[in-house]
């Protein structure tokens, strides 16, 4: 029975796989090319923020600064010294690395709001500098020479099909890291340090370092995404890769999706994303408000009736098919005898 | 005495000013921060109703935002408690984030709103009763801040009074030290959810009204205060409105100390790290309980 239901799931996600990596030639435009993208971004930085926010429970308004710290080093490191963008990531992600370190050692003595408030702090603290900083371009942002293009320079300008590839390749790495957890002994002592912190603490697990562990992942893999954003738009300024309103967007895909569940987040970005685009289509040209309108309603209609998110629903459902199933069996039993 | 000293003490008393205002923000958002445990993001945006209240008044019927003042009052206290009532009631429960994401989509929805009814122009009340400048001791202000931050004193302490010196102002405070007991005593939590939701919109509104007349009335125009206010909430001691009165003057002072000496660009930075010290090395604020 248990197996048959593990098949069943394993098939499905194989579909899937084959699906997503077919879908640059499914697709009919470039635009929509470009929406998967956004699709895949997105849900690769809510991957990202879930190992610390969902599944260690430390909830982070300030993941943008991780996002820009990836675009900023890697920018800056190939606009100052040439050095391939491959490269930059890495570096992108040690430098998060660091800055995530640094804050969250103090920070993370505050409990929920308190943190939450923190980080929104930081994160606009880090913004305001890096507006008022000339040499990494101020307000007005960097550019990013189009010199060497191909897998090499990690920019594409013939076709888009290769940043699909390569943030489907980013956000299975997440995806995979975010496993890897979850089935380790760290999972167990997130999930520990999220629910019962008290008692995680009183049979000897050292909150603090796992929580730092927690945001090294967490912090890394963000910045990765920060330095895919700079490599596709080939211009960053602060206001679009660390401002507080994409902190949140990225929380949001993963409470929409379902916090702490693996594949969550994914489910919230297809939906956010969907959501944003046509309110956008429908009503944004109005320049009234509209889409705003509707996009807030749906999001305090889902907080308020599923705080649970998609993944939340779908286990009731699932659970309920199961039951239904079971009494299905029962009644019939007792049928027969 | 010498010019730099006047400079120097007309920026002090402008930070008092301001401070003021964000003190009365933040007394409405550590109401309903200590009574239930909920930080309103959607904070700012009553403030904004507050000002297009005020606005509307003028421009319609010529109504002086000092005459609608307590209509504004009023009609942000329905609004709050309404809100507590159709969405806040069903929450309250609820893991933090749905709480944190509920009232962010409030946020989202009050400036859509008032971009799809007033449009998102800045508008600005013109001839208002308070205008022009005062003169004192060598020091200039502005007609229209003294008045805001007069009013603003007037309003806290009138919170204040109530909660120190009413029956219901008792049965909120009891209702926020401990839900539970509160309930057994025979206080309907629920209505003092509500008072708390109606309170605290009410003061945010009254903000507004006092800065419309010298402040810019734009949809967004809550976004410049919502920081603040948290800041001011966390300095003062979560939940305590005499620490939000201090507080709220403390952070006008550093707002414009800072911009005074490192540039205006860092204003919010230096509020922002004001945060950091606070919640790291004084996590209760300055008069919050332990």
């Amino acid at each position: 029975m248990r197996d048959e239901h593990a098949w069943a799931k394993r098939i499905v996600l194989v579909a899937l796989l084959v699906l997503v990596l077919a879908l640059p030639y499914l697709v009919g435009n470039a635009s929509q090319l470009n929406y998967a993208i956004l699709v895949l971004m997105i849900a690769q930085a809510g991957v990202a923020w879930n190992i610390l926010g969902g599944y260690a429970g430390q909830v982070s308004l300030g993941h943008a600064a991780f996002y820009g710290i990836g675009a900023y080093t890697s920018t800056q490191l190939l606009l100052v010294f040439g050095l391939s963008p491959w490269l930059g990531m890495l570096a992108g992600g040690g430098v998060a690395v660091l800055f995530a370190l640094a804050i969250g050692w103090p920070c993370f003595r505050l409990k929920g709001h308190y943190f939450a408030m923190a980080t929104i702090a930081i994160a606009e603290i880090l913004q305001i500098v890096v507006t008022n900083w000339d040499w990494l371009g101020g307000a007005v942002g960097l550019s990013l020479p189009v010199a060497e293009t191909g897998w090499r320079g990690l920019v594409f300008n013939k076709s888009k099909v290769p940043y699909y590839y390569l943030i489907l390749g980013l956000l299975l790495l997440t995806l995979g890291v975010s496993w890897l957890i979850e089935r380790s002994f760290l999972g167990y002592y997130f999930r520990a340090i999220k629910d019962e912190p008290d008692a995680a603490r009183s049979v000897g697990i050292d909150l603090t370092r796992y929580k730092l562990v927690a945001i090294t992942a967490s912090s890394f893999l963000t910045a990765l995404g920060g330095t895919f954003y700079a490599q596709k738009e080939l211009f960053i300024d602060p206001g679009s890769t660390m401002a507080t309103s994409l902190s949140i967007k990225i929380a949001l895909v993963a409470i929409l999706g379902g916090v702490g569940s693996l594949g969550g987040p994914v489910a919230g970005a297809v939906i956010l994303t969907a959501i944003e685009e046509t309110t956008r289509a429908m009503f944004g040209g109005t320049g009234r408000g509209t889409d705003l309108i509707i996009y807030a309603l749906l999001i305090i209609l889902v907080a308020v009736f599923y705080p649970s998110g998609v993944a939340g629903w779908w286990r009731d459902l699932e659970h309920r098919l199961l039951l239904f199933k079971r009494r299905d069996r029962a009644s019939g039993k007792r049928k027969t005898s | 005495m010498n010019a730099s000293f006047d400079i120097l003490l007309q920026t002090l008393l402008s930070g008092v000013l301001i401070g003021l205002i964000y003190a009365l923000v933040a007394v409405g958002l550590t109401m309903i921060f200590g009574v239930m445990d909920i930080v309103n993001f959607a904070h700012g945006e009553f403030l904004m109703l507050g000002m297009y209240a005020s606005f509307w008044g003028f421009a319609l019927w010529a109504l002086d935002p000092m005459f609608t003042l307590p209509f504004t009052a009023l009609m942000l206290f329905g609004l709050g408690s309404a809100i507590y009532h159709v969405v806040i009631r069903r929450i309250i429960r609820a893991p933090m984030l749905s709480q944190i994401f509920t009232t962010f989509g409030l946020l989202i929805l009050f400036r859509g709103l008032a971009q799809f009814l007033w449009k998102p122009d800045f508008r600005t009340i013109d001839h208002s009763i308070v205008q022009g400048k005062v003169a004192f001791a060598g020091l200039q202000f502005g007609l229209p801040q003294l008045v805001a931050a007069a009013g603003a004193i007037v309003v806290t302490g009138i919170v204040w009074w109530f909660l120190q010196r009413t029956r219901l102002g008792a049965a909120l405070e009891a209702t926020a030290a401990d839900k539970d007991a509160a309930a057994l005593m025979g206080i309907d939590v629920q209505r003092m959810f509500a008072l708390a939701w109606g309170i605290g919109a009410a003061c945010a509104g009254v903000a507004g009204a006092l800065l419309s007349t010298f402040f810019p009335i734009f949809p967004e125009v809550g976004a410049n205060f919502i920081l603040i206010a948290f800041v001011t909430v966390a300095l003062g001691g979560f939940g305590s409105v005499a620490g939000a009165f201090w507080a709220g003057i403390i952070v006008g002072i550093v707002e414009v100390l800072g911009g005074f000496l490192l540039g205006p660009q860092y204003k919010l930075a230096l509020v922002l790290a004001l945060y950091l010290i606070v919640v790291l090395l004084r996590p209760q604020g300055l008069l919050g309980r332990a």
